[in-house]
């Protein structure tokens, strides 16, 4: 158990490593999906996003 | 570590980062040329920013801290933030909150349930929840980088929070809220490369990785017994199940981080600046490396600084912590004195860039937040005639109060606090915005009086545990012990020890729940 004394913090120590590579792979997986186009909505709510950032 | 260096350094840091901030924002100042240059923007920028703006100082010094002193069983919230932090969060509550907030046009954590659910005064609340507390998180991220400061230079606590605090205001104030993107990439990398070569170095001089645990594991036999008397059983081991410890470690740290980050306005205010679902997925792969290195590497290594300090002088972590004048530990100490005493001399100035790194990206964001929510959630819902200029004012009069609050309330908090008040926020944020946020992106039934009462009875919820139960807070508040004459109503069971998350965020679920199926009900039998 990698020198660990106790099973729970041992999981821990893998799960860490485990979430890390499915969050890997699910990127890997899903790198081209996804709809990429930007819409009159997107571009008329980053006009005023442009308008919140001034105000600050 | 050699001031003048120190201070060149600073120089060097924080000029690089008013630049690449300047730069961002001027590239965001047409939509047109904020599409373009957000097209181009790899998603390792998104990655950065969003981890730099979640891990900050307080995640490094404090629960590195925490970890110091309690153990390896704090690589659960590692678990949790990447898990919950990275893949829920991006996954789940990413794709929707950016596509609800852009058809809705919000551009705040408020004004998206103020919007989804049809209510000003919805969004002006909430505005008003996260301008008043807001600054304890911020002032928790602030201590964490003075706490190194002070065990660095030797000088003086009070001294040094001044002087971080001029540097912080010149920042917030000259452009640092503005085009971050780019500035919170680099501090994002800075952040990886040197928590990288701490975990590499904490291992090699411990005998490797195996030799290093096993070393940590042995030291059990030199538990002070009034650490075993709250539950401790080791430095790799978790705590006694159903112990003071256990429920502070599962209850606080486990569940208040570990699911309030879900809730978080500052975080998930950033999905909605994304451009595209695919880059939501693309960032999800690096952002949960960059939490595994720090995080992981900060709970690791404070865990195993008992051993080197053990090997080198003889005592444990929180002996080492302990404040010669009061003879109290102080547990935010044990990573500055760590690096100070264990780290090759030229690693002190890498890591003292780590910290300014990950305490300015997530301050910045923080004031962010609370700029918008003065001005744009409450000013603006209430006076709706405001002008441009007007806003502006209003936004930098917000800004400026929330920090002589996070200034005041850095100087005031008591040692041992930066974990405690990181928690106490990201809870009360769970508690309050969780179940109403989930109604918001996921239930088209939630109605705008569910979101109210939940919201409601999440808050009242939550105050009433840190009032009259929470034994921590409620000693300090005093309101318990002047109505009651004791200062927790629990007073002698474990409930003392138990987190207000794991009563008040049920209960606002619960709220949330059955109002939605009530609602649905309804709306069927309408329809």
């Amino acid at each position: 158990m990698l020198g660990l004394g106790d099973s729970w913090v041992f999981l821990a120590y893998v799960l860490c490593i485990l979430s890390t590579i499915l969050c890997v792979t699910y990127s890997f997986v899903n790198w081209n999906k996804d709809i990429d186009t930007i819409s009159k909505e997107d571009i008329s709510w980053l006009e005023e996003e442009v308008q919140v950032e001034e105000e600050l | 570590m050699n001031m003048p260096v120190a201070i060149v350094v600073t120089v060097i840091y924080v000029a690089i980062t008013i630049y690449l901030s300047w730069l961002g924002y001027r590239r965001t100042r047409s939509a047109a040329d904020y599409l373009l240059a957000g097209r181009k923007v790899h998603p390792f920028l998104l990655a950065m920013g969003y981890g730099a703006t979640f891990i900050s100082t307080s995640a490094i010094v404090g629960f590195g801290g925490v970890a110091g002193f309690m153990g390896m069983g704090l690589l659960w919230l590692c678990f949790l933030n990447i898990f919950i932090g990275i893949f829920i969060a991006f996954v789940f509550f990413g794709k929707r909150t950016r596509a609800i907030g852009r058809h809705l046009g919000a551009h705040t954590f408020p004004e998206l349930l103020g919007k989804r659910f049809k209510s000003k005064w919805l969004q002006i609340i909430a505005g008003a929840i996260i301008f008043i507390t807001m600054p304890l998180y911020a002032s928790a991220v602030m201590i964490g980088v003075v706490r190194f400061i002070e065990q660095t230079f030797h000088i003086n606590y009070d001294i040094a929070l001044l002087g971080f605090a001029f540097l912080v205001m010149g920042y917030v104030f000259f452009g640092g809220l503005k085009g971050v993107m780019y500035a919170d990439g680099f501090q994002g990398a800075i952040m990886l490369v040197g928590m990288l070569f701490l975990l590499i170095f904490t291992y090699y001089r411990l005998g490797g990785v195996v030799d290093a645990h096993e070393g940590l594991t042995q030291l059990v036999s030199n538990l002070p017994q009034k650490f075993i008397d709250m539950g401790h059983a080791g430095w790799t081991s978790m705590p006694v199940f159903g112990s003071q410890l256990w429920w502070v470690m599962v209850s606080t740290i486990f569940l208040g981080v570990g699911i309030g980050v879900l809730a978080q306005p500052q975080l998930a205010v950033r999905f909605m600046t994304v451009n595209s679902g695919k880059d939501i997925n693309r960032a999800i792969g690096i952002g949960s490396i960059f939490i595994l290195m720090t995080v992981g590497v900060t709970y690791v290594t404070g865990s195993l600084s008992n051993l080197y300090f053990f090997n080198n002088f003889g005592k444990i972590a929180m002996q080492m912590a302990v404040d010669p004048a009061t003879g109290q530990a102080n547990i935010d100490t044990i990573i500055p004195i760590f690096m100070n005493s264990a780290m090759p001399k030229w690693f002190t100035y890498i890591f003292m860039l780590i910290l300014l790194a990950a305490g300015m990206s997530t301050i910045s964001s923080l004031f962010h937040a609370i700029g918008t929510s003065f001005g744009r959630d409450i000013f603006q819902q209430i006076f709706r005639e405001s002008t441009h200029k007007k806003t502006i004012v209003i936004n930098r009069i917000g800004i400026f109060v929330a920090f002589l609050i996070t200034i005041f309330l850095a100087y005031k908090l008591p040692i041992s606090i930066i974990a405690i008040a990181t928690a106490l926020f990201f809870g009360l944020c769970a508690a309050c915005f969780l179940s109403v946020y989930c109604g918001a992106i996921f239930s088209r039934y939630m109605t705008k009086y569910v979101a109210w009462v939940s919201m409601s009875s999440g808050f009242l919820m939550w105050l009433f545990w840190i009032l009259f139960i929470h034994l921590k807070e409620s000693s300090a508040l005093g309101v318990c012990s002047f109505i009651f004459n004791k200062p927790s109503l629990a007073q002698g069971t474990v409930l003392v020890f138990v987190d207000p998350i794991i009563v008040s965020l049920p209960v606002a679920a619960l709220v949330a729940i059955v109002g939605t199926i009530i609602a649905r009900k309804k709306a069927n039998t309408v329809a």
